[in-house]
């Protein structure tokens, strides 16, 4: 896909099925060259969104998993001071004076001195500390940075499409909402949920998925679940129960492979004593 | 022509900014929206609208807007439970007045419901007919009609045990605290120190040891610096504490975000402290008060938010934890004073406007506890109290108070 597509440039892949207003979303953010910010619940494919984005756009896709110890500036640059200082004593074959040598690009930092347009994926921001976010700001609007240590600017020559996801673990600061585009992925329908385990399965037989569709959201329908199951545990399940070889027409009694589903020892006691009630 | 519909999202509570409006005027030059309504819908969402809790109002605005819809049945209800959320203005019942409201049985009260519900037209607070906050109507919540119908809410005024003491209570607008504003405030409670694991390098320390040591090459590290300050929140829920729930909700989340203190624990309260305190708004798990005055280390920082106002009686006599069962020895007042005993630095937070202070209990309570208004000056001061000490504020004379009880 080239970029005088126009405005509808994602899809949706072949193993990615996108609701209509996603890939709606996904088409603002990508026309208007700002960062798109996804939350939903876990295991609705938050991430694997921008994978799928990266490829319908035949774009690189760069990675940038943030954990609770992850400091904006790591995103854009690493100066490994402690190398400096171990080649300036043992020599080695660098040449110590040379700083740039030892300043190491994040994630971040390397979408913007990319020669060309690629998809940033910042993974599950609110992980991060509560000032993160704000940290990015200037990089993410101006899509330019500094690198103090050697005086070098880094701009980026086609702003990356920047896919934020966020699992809704902390608020995330107004100034920052205020310059992404949003978009909440709802749990799927019946019909769309049908459609994505078509993708992953393509073999099940229409009576098999009836019938494994129906356990899947009668479960999720158990009230007072403490975490109900996502689609990739659906997903999850599916396969098991092909590689097992239990004959999914017959699955009415027990739920074979119930772990696959549940996470919790409260969710299994409770369908447990639903079931035999 | 768009501009309305900036208004009517903002007249329902969705924050849009100018920088997102611009945005999307820059998306539709673009045509990303199709030129249709379908598309103007999720684009505009998608630009203007970042929470998920927004969204309904969203919906509604649109509707009203583009399709001239009203819906009206949905906003009556949700409207019906904002008012009573919301109460204010408790007006102190004369005598006369109590004579006034004839007592109603069930099936009348019932029966006017209904009919008021449908006449009712917009929000009502005070008075003594609408469904509303505050009041002498039978309906409502947080009024004063002895057999009045609670609607929505909880925790009427009319307790007996407390009518007496109330005064004229106003709805501030002035100073509302968000949870940012609490955030930034909260930020100053902090002593910062180096601890647990070494994972950051010294830089200044490496070149130095590197130096003295001749060029061979010295890596120094320390652990980062955290805020070591340990915090306890006590706080005083239900009944006087109604109107400031959503207050003391705010002030909570802002304080229990991750990551803030170095330890943070809060419990829960019903008017005063007295034996115990509860880990759960709903009183279901005890902790006795002894025990956290044995096992807690007496550097944390106590943080008790009430209105500190009741009978004096509930504070002042042996056996006034008119609520709780169990040991009826110690006064609340005694409670306090063994609570301020142990804590070295402790500070009462007041939602109560401090000019009604004068004359209440909170005289007293505030003898013991250095006490605030919860409003951001307030806060500020009680976090500079907090961290560096300094003069605690004065209220009133409780020493009448105090001797009051001693002749009981």
């Amino acid at each position: 896909m080239t970029d005088d597509a126009g405005f509808d440039q994602f899809q949706g892949t072949r193993s990615y099925i996108a609701s209509d207003e996603l890939r709606h979303a996904v088409n603002v953010a990508v026309a208007l060259a700002r960062p798109l910010l996804v939350r939903g619940e876990p295991g609705t494919g938050k991430t694997l969104l921008a994978e799928s984005l990266a490829s319908a756009l035949a774009l690189p896709l760069i990675r940038w998993h943030v954990k609770s110890t992850t400091k904006a500036r790591d995103g854009l640059y690493v100066y490994d001071t402690v190398a400096r200082l171990h080649d300036s004593r043992f020599g080695g074959d660098h040449d110590v004076r040379d700083i740039a040598r030892y300043i190491k690009l994040g994630p971040l930092g390397e979408a913007l001195a990319a020669p060309s347009r690629v998809v940033l994926l910042i993974d599950e921001i609110d992980k991060a500390d509560i000032e993160f976010p704000n940290d990015l700001l200037l990089e993410l609007d101006a899509m330019r940075f500094r690198i103090d240590e050697t005086g070098r600017e880094v701009t980026a020559r086609e702003r990356p499409v920047v896919v934020i996801t966020s699992n809704n673990e902390k608020e995330l600061p107004d100034a920052f909402l205020r310059r992404c585009v949003f978009h909440y992925i709802q749990f799927p329908t019946r019909e769309l949920m049908a459609e994505i385990v078509r993708v992953h399965h393509p073999d099940l037989t229409d009576r098999v998925l009836d019938h494994t569709l129906e356990v899947f959201f009668g479960l999720r329908a158990t009230p007072r679940l403490r975490k109900k199951p996502s689609t990739s545990e659906l997903i999850d399940w599916i396969s098991a129960l092909k590689k097992s070889g239990v004959d999914l027409a017959r699955i009415s009694g027990g739920i074979p492979f119930l772990g696959t589903l549940l996470k919790t020892e409260h969710d299994l006691e409770l369908v447990g004593k639903r079931a035999k009630a | 022509v768009l501009v309305d519909f900036l208004f009517e999202l903002r007249a329902r509570k969705v924050p849009v900014s100018t920088h997102e409006w611009m945005a999307l005027m820059e998306a539709l030059a673009l045509d990303l929206h199709d030129s249709s309504l379908d598309g103007f819908y999720h684009l505009c969402r998608a630009i203007c609208v970042k929470d998920t809790a927004q969204y309904d109002a969203y919906d509604e605005a649109f509707l009203a807007y583009f399709k001239d819809v009203h819906v009206d049945a949905l906003r009556i209800t949700e409207q019906l439970a904002a008012w009573l959320a919301d109460p204010r203005n408790l007006e102190r019942l004369t005598p006369e007045q109590q004579r006034a409201m004839r007592e109603l049985d069930l099936e009348r009260l019932r029966e006017l419901f209904e009919q008021r519900l449908r006449e009712q037209r917009g929000r009502h607070d005070g008075g003594n007919r609408w469904i509303g906050t505050g009041g002498t109507s039978p309906f409502g919540t947080g009024g004063r009609h002895p057999t009045g119908m609670r609607v929505g809410g909880g925790g009427g005024r009319s307790a007996l045990a407390v009518a007496d003491e109330r005064r004229f209570r106003e709805y501030r607008r002035d100073v509302v605290l968000d949870v940012r504003q609490i955030d930034v405030a909260l930020r100053g409670l902090r002593r910062l120190g180096r601890d647990g694991a070494q994972d950051e390098l010294d830089l200044e320390e490496t070149v130095d040891r590197t130096c003295r040591n001749a060029g061979e090459i010295d890596v120094v590290f320390r652990p980062p610096r955290r805020n070591r300050v340990k915090v306890m929140l006590l706080m005083d829920v239900g009944g006087s504490m109604d109107p400031y729930a959503e207050l003391v909700s705010r002030l909570f989340t802002a304080a229990s975000r991750a990551g803030r203190f170095a330890s943070f624990s809060s419990y829960y309260f019903h008017n005063c402290v007295y034996a115990s305190v509860y880990e759960d708004a709903q009183f279901r798990r005890a902790v006795a008060v002894a025990d956290l005055i044995a096992h807690r280390p007496c550097d944390e920082k106590l943080v008790i938010v009430g209105d500190a106002l009741m009978h004096p009686a509930e504070l002042l006599d042996p056996g006034g934890a008119m609520y709780v069962a169990g040991e009826r020895r110690a006064s609340g007042h005694d409670w306090l004073r063994r609570l301020a005993g142990h804590f070295r630095s402790a500070a009462w937070l007041n939602p109560e406007p401090d000019r009604f202070w004068g004359g209440t209990t909170i005289e007293v309570i505030a003898s013991v506890f250095p006490m605030w208004q919860l409003t951001l000056d307030g806060l500020a001061a009680a976090v500079r109290f907090l961290t560096r000490g300094g003069e605690r504020p004065r209220v009133g004379d409780p020493s009448r108070w105090v001797k009051a009880a001693s002749e009981r």
